[in-house]
């Protein structure tokens, strides 16, 4: 089954071409715009040639209540250093300018996107190449908000699942979400606890009892060798915040980029693909 | 906008006043916050929970709370009137939340939603707190029902209200300083929402409000709404009528939505809002979130929040650390927006020389939360004639604001 928009995404077409290979994918996450605009497109860029089959792209926001200190930090670097959701969508311009097919998924919070209009948004995050939209604070409650404009705009609303959505909540949640469900593996925030491996497996094939589309799982996870425990159970992985944490700590003493930054995280980003690819579905 | 029948009914099913409030929360939240909508519902119709909270409310919290007439204040403000060559001076009564146990209107509040944790079998509780007060309360009521109390605040709040911080820990709570953002309020409810998130099984989350997600600012208000039943009796009581103006400082909201709720259908009852304008709305140095904010999404509800053009949260500056947000509860944004309450500002300058008048001629040395309303009275009721009864919030006393005042009068303690 595709998603419910009008034609296939780049997330369909890349969650298909992952089924082919018979492997599961990795989701990158980066924050845009930290430290700094030029050294994250940077990143950007290199992330598809370091193995990430997916990029999950931070919007910054100022209060990122689901956030751990990691991904809250990483937020406050790119606003210091002037970020805006406009240049954010730049970013993804830019990037699209070189790659056609790489996924790209926004995740944020609503406020930011609210304040520059949900129409004006929808449009211009479709026509900078935007594929996919997580918004952590809008819940299937307040679908009329994003959700449904951004399905009839044909971008994706990727829904979170968590340990607490049970079979009762579960179909409303799967309901408008497009592309792939996002299976939150702790109650908790970005960056703290590690998720049990077994357990995961055990929601993801719950959660793909009640749907068609593929199931990514993040949250906690750190290592290659986790990624490649919790990638064996689903159809993708998300690693976010052991990223984030890499950028910090290749910055100088300033909190400025180094000749570090880049070649750090793309090489987190290639160990973990390795780990990732080398799982066979 | 149509005026509706009445102004009492809100909020809609999904949590709506107008376009403010709604769910704005993680999906990890969002099946602990339906289970305490129904968990509230059912409590809410249960002669049984509201029998037991009318009994903690009057041996445990103190209540009723006198309608006080604040007389040489009245007489004061005739003077100034008279000396101005008008004849104005409104009569002055205040409603006295301080001199609830805890000394403010917070535990009015607490004391519902402790209850309603017990009834839902949650033992931990966790609170976001500014000034202290609602940090307080909850701890206090937790000592009380055997409950573990964890009190998130942020850390410029931890340096300024030292008194109640040591007063929570003497209860037995937990506090912890946040230290992320401009580490003050906002951001202390930001780390009680990761703890909640975190923690959800076993803890609930005790907001100290009129916000949140629905059903919080309206369940917050039904619970403070006891301020404003008390007043329409004992100003019936007193004056054979009902008053002409209330008025209230806003933080959150809470103390005002108390006062204000049980009159918003009496069309003669005129109603102020007074938000806190810190060094002044032009020095953008202020926490005034309708007067200087526009609307947005934070902390689970859609409001008037202090954000610049890309939608990130701006901060918040006030002297006290109870209005040093910068956002408002949703329920009042809409009545701004259809014009039922108006809302109006005090600066830091203003609440201070308030804060003395009141201790001075009054004997009644006030929160300066409520200094703020306090301000907004001593040029309101020059301008109302002397048949004018005016009825306002004394929602907290100031003996934990002690420190910040002497430092900003120069004065050594
Ligand atoms: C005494 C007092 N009044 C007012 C407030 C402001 O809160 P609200 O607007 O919810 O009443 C506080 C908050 O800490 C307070 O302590």
């Amino acid at each position: 089954m595709t998603s419910p928009t009008t034609s296939p995404t780049r997330i369909d077409d890349r969650f298909q071409a992952l089924a082919k290979e018979g492997r599961p994918g990795l989701v990158t996450f980066i924050t845009a715009g930290d430290p700094d605009g030029a050294t994250s497109l940077a990143i950007l860029k290199a992330l598809p040639g370091a193995g990430a089959d997916v990029i999950e792209l931070g919007v910054p926001f100022t209060d990122p209540m689901a956030d751990g200190p990691a991904i809250q930090a990483a937020g406050l670097r790119a606003l210091r250093a002037g970020q805006t959701l406009a240049k954010t969508l730049g970013m993804v311009k830019a990037f699209r300018e070189g790659d056609a097919t790489t996924p790209i998924v926004l995740m944020g919070y609503f406020n930011p996107i609210y304040v520059y209009g949900v129409d004006r948004f929808l449009a211009d995050a479709k026509a900078a190449g935007v594929d996919g939209l997580i918004v952590v604070d809008l819940p299937p409650e307040e679908d009329d908000e994003l959700c449904l404009p951004a399905l009839a705009a044909g971008i994706d609303f990727i829904r979170l699942a968590t340990p607490t959505t049970d079979d009762r909540r579960l179909p409303a949640v799967l309901k408008h979400t497009a592309g792939f469900v996002y299976y939150v593996s702790i109650t908790g925030i970005t960056g703290s606890a590690t998720p049990d491996a077994d357990a995961v497996g055990t929601a993801v094939k719950r959660i793909k009892g009640h749907t068609a589309l593929p199931v990514a799982v993040g949250f906690g996870v750190k290592t290659p060798e986790q990624a490649a425990a919790i990638a064996k159970g689903a159809d993708a992985v998300v690693v976010g915040s052991a990223l984030v944490e890499t950028v910090r700590a290749s910055l100088d003493s300033h909190g400025k980029a180094t000749a570090e930054t880049v070649p750090a995280v793309e090489q987190l980003a290639r160990a973990l693909a390795d780990a990732v690819r080398a799982v066979r579905r | 906008m149509n005026a509706p029948n009445s102004f009492r009914t809100g909020p809609d099913e999904r949590g709506h006043f107008g376009i403010h409030g709604g769910r704005f929360v993680a999906e990890t939240l969002m099946p602990l916050i339906l289970e305490l909508e129904k968990a509230y519902e059912a409590a809410r119709a249960d002669p049984a929970f509201q029998a037991e909270m009318d009994g903690y409310l009057t041996h445990y919290v103190g209540r009723p709370s006198p309608l006080y007439y604040a007389e040489r204040l009245t007489e004061h403000l005739r003077d100034v009137a008279r000396k101005a060559g008008k004849d104005g001076g409104a009569k002055i009564y205040f409603k006295r939340e301080e001199l609830n146990h805890t000394g403010s209107h917070k535990v009015n509040n607490v004391l519902g939603q402790i209850m309603l944790a017990r009834r839902m079998g949650k033992h931990r509780i966790i609170a976001e707190t500014g000034a202290g007060q609602h940090g307080v309360a909850t701890a206090t009521l937790c000592a009380r029902f055997g409950l573990k109390c964890v009190v998130y605040m942020g850390a410029v709040d931890v340096e300024r209200q030292k008194p109640n911080v040591f007063r929570m820990k003497m209860l037995g709570a937990e506090v912890v300083p946040v230290q992320s953002g401009s580490k003050t309020l906002k951001d202390a409810m930001n780390e009680a929402l990761r703890d909640w998130v975190t923690n959800v099984h076993d803890t609930f989350y005790c907001i100290g409000t009129v916000a949140g997600p629905h059903p919080y600012p309206g369940m917050v208000r039904d619970f403070q709404s006891i301020i404003g039943r008390e007043t329409r009796e004992q100003i019936m009581e007193a004056e054979g009528r009902l008053p002409d103006s209330l008025i209230a400082a806003v933080g959150g909201g809470s103390n005002a939505m108390g006062l204000f709720h049980p009159f918003l259908d009496d069309p003669t009852v005129e109603m102020f809002g007074v938000e806190a304008a810190g060094h002044g709305i032009a020095s953008g140095q202020h926490a005034a979130s309708i007067t200087g904010g526009k609307p947005g999404v934070l902390h689970g509800n859609r409001t008037y929040l202090l954000m610049d053009g890309d939608g990130q949260i701006a901060e918040a500056h006030s002297i006290s650390a109870g209005l040093d947000y910068p956002g408002i509860g949703p329920e009042h944004s809409w009545l701004n927006d259809i014009g039922r309450v108006t809302y109006i500002t005090c600066t830091d300058a203003e609440a201070l020389a308030a804060f003395q008048v009141c201790s001075k001629l009054e004997g009644i040395i006030p929160a300066l939360e409520c200094a703020h309303a306090l301000g907004k009275v001593l040029e309101l009721a020059t301008e109302r004639p002397q048949d004018h009864l005016m009825v306002m919030n004394l929602s907290g006393r100031g003996d934990k604001d002690i420190f910040t005042v002497a430092e900003h009068l120069g004065a050594q303690i």
